[in-house]
């Protein structure tokens, strides 16, 4: 840990609660989940299965399902929870400073 | 440990395949033996109707696993079971060999249904990888296509050849596209897609005969006639019903199962296509005809198999691309009779509700969170006002999972 850097995805307050969002930083776009008021996760925003934005899905509690063919991740560490899932997604530690929701990527292992 | 079980799953596409690897899964240490008549591991089938049509090289095999997962099954490709034995509990392979099984998963699924009329063998079909890549040939110099049937797969097809650049005619009986699958509200959108990309239909017209005139061939109907330099027919499929009927297993339309994939045979239990199962939340058997129901069942029937309580639900669902639309169908459309639109253009949702105002179907395209609302509204049964479900400004996602921790309507 330590290595990437902290990225600001926006205010606390623009992410709904129990619901997805997605983000582009840079090239690359993340998922950003907000379950319950207090809990904030990130992950790749695309499928590993075939192209589809997990931002689309269906957040219930930690499980995120795809919009394209319903696969389900668990969002706290990236799972593959069912078929037709064969790899996980990859994860991004993520916390809340202040009003600001902050993202880590770039790292070389990042959340795996 | 050691388990001397056997378990045989005659059928490697996508429910066989699932089921094998969910026995793994879910810890299963006998033998497990998969036999397939294809000479590809269990792949999965949509795919074979878009990209690998109309791209510019055969994709790689849509493979459900990767490889090392059939490390420990026993794979038998290039194969079939030529009868089963329940007495003995024992299968019979075409090359002579013989298996002894504890528990038999028939998941054979079915065959891509020929056209039963003079010069029906020049229409194509299109079902498996080698289907798919001796159609890819023969589209090369083709310029124009006759699609037989306006149902997923002819329109998928008609999509993918108009992406090419070929003229396209699609003919089918019915009076509109995806008869058997949407409503008439839902077909208005699909046909439109296709009317703008310059694909034409004839619908209301049965085909007399299919025969080779020049390069190609002359598909003539009750009314008119239409040139294909390749016909491709999309008309359903045969279920594979041979081997549960010589075995004494109950039949219907498909091999008939409870919730958990049990035949009337003990220790029989079938999966996918071929089975006709009693839904909770349908008063007839139904059977589907899905990628996803072919997984989900697969996955469940390979736990029931393994003695686990199991009580199959999952609530029918597909989806189709065409001319870049992802369109998605969850429920039975068929048991709705109120059409609500949500939405307009191309990103829209259609719910077909009962006249309890309960939710039998949605279908959609743009708005993939929509089905997924619909599927839950579906399954939790709830009577819902159509001016809200019309009403964009109200928020489906907390309709839906409010819908779901209340009881369900009396049936």
């Amino acid at each position: 840990m330590g290595q990437g850097t902290w990225h600001s995805v926006g205010a606390v307050a623009s992410f709904e609660e129990d619901s997805v969002t997605g983000i582009d930083c840079g090239d690359r776009k993340i998922a950003i989940y907000r379950v319950g008021s207090d809990e904030f996760f990130a992950t790749d925003n695309i499928c590993t299965h075939e192209y589809a934005l997990l931002s689309d899905g269906w957040l219930d509690g930690y499980s995120v399902e795809c919009p394209l063919h319903a696969g389900c991740f668990d969002v706290r560490n990236g799972a593959a929870q069912c078929a037709p899932l064969e790899r996980d997604v990859r994860t991004f530690p993520i916390r809340v400073e202040g009003n600001d929701v902050l993202v880590m990527l770039d790292q070389p292992d990042a959340g795996r | 440990m050691s388990d001397d079980r056997t378990f045989v799953i005659v059928g490697g596409g996508q429910a066989g395949g699932w089921a094998a690897a969910t026995l793994r899964e879910q810890g299963f240490a006998g033998r497990v033996v998969l036999v397939s008549e294809e000479n590809w591991r269990p792949y999965e089938r949509p795919p074979l109707s878009k990209a690998w049509i109309f791209g510019a090289e055969p994709p790689a095999p849509p493979y459900l696993h990767a490889e090392d997962r059939y490390g420990d099954i026993d794979l038998k490709l290039s194969s079939s079971v030529v009868s089963v034995s329940p007495r003995e509990r024992r299968v019979s392979l075409a090359d002579g060999e013989h298996l002894v099984y504890d528990k038999l998963l028939l998941a054979s699924g079915g065959q891509a249904r020929k056209l039963d009329v003079p010069g029906g063998e020049n229409v194509g079909t299109l079902r498996t990888i080698d289907d798919a890549l001796a159609l890819r040939r023969r589209l090369e110099t083709a310029r124009s296509v006759v699609c037989i049937g306006a149902g997923v797969i002819g329109l998928e097809f008609a999509s993918a050849a108009r992406t090419l650049g070929k003229s396209v005619v699609v003919i089918d009986a019915a009076e509109r596209p995806m008869a058997r699958a949407v409503s008439a509200a839902v077909s208005e959108r699909v046909l439109a897609w296709h009317l703008r990309q310059g694909v034409s239909f004839a619908f209301g017209t049965s085909i007399r005969e299919v025969t080779p005139r020049g390069d190609g061939f002359e598909v003539v109907c009750d009314r008119g006639s239409h040139h294909g330099d390749l016909v491709v027919g999309g008309i359903g499929m045969s279920r594979r019903l041979e081997l549960a009927m010589q075995a004494g297993v109950a039949t219907n339309r498909g091999i008939l199962v409870d919730e958990a994939g049990r035949t009337s045979v003990e220790h029989i239990f079938a999966a996918g296509d071929v089975a006709e199962f009693r839904h909770p939340l349908y008063r007839e058997n139904i059977l589907l005809e899905t990628w996803r129901h072919a997984q989900n069942h697969g996955v469940a029937v390979a736990k029931a198999m393994l003695g686990q309580q199991v009580s199959y639900d999952d609530v029918p669902w597909f989806w189709t691309d065409q001319h870049g639309h992802n369109l998605q169908v969850s429920g039975l459309a068929e048991t709705g009779t109120i059409s609500v639109t949500r939405g307009e253009g191309d990103a829209f949702t259609i719910f077909d509700l009962r006249p309890d105002f309960t939710v039998a179907a949605v279908a959609g395209a743009g708005n993939p969170r929509d089905i997924r609302a619909g599927t839950e509204l579906i399954r939790a049964r709830a009577r819902i006002d159509p001016a809200q479900l019309a009403d964009t400004a109200v928020n489906l996602v907390q309709l839906a999972k409010a819908a779901a921790r209340q009881p369900a309507a009396a049936t």
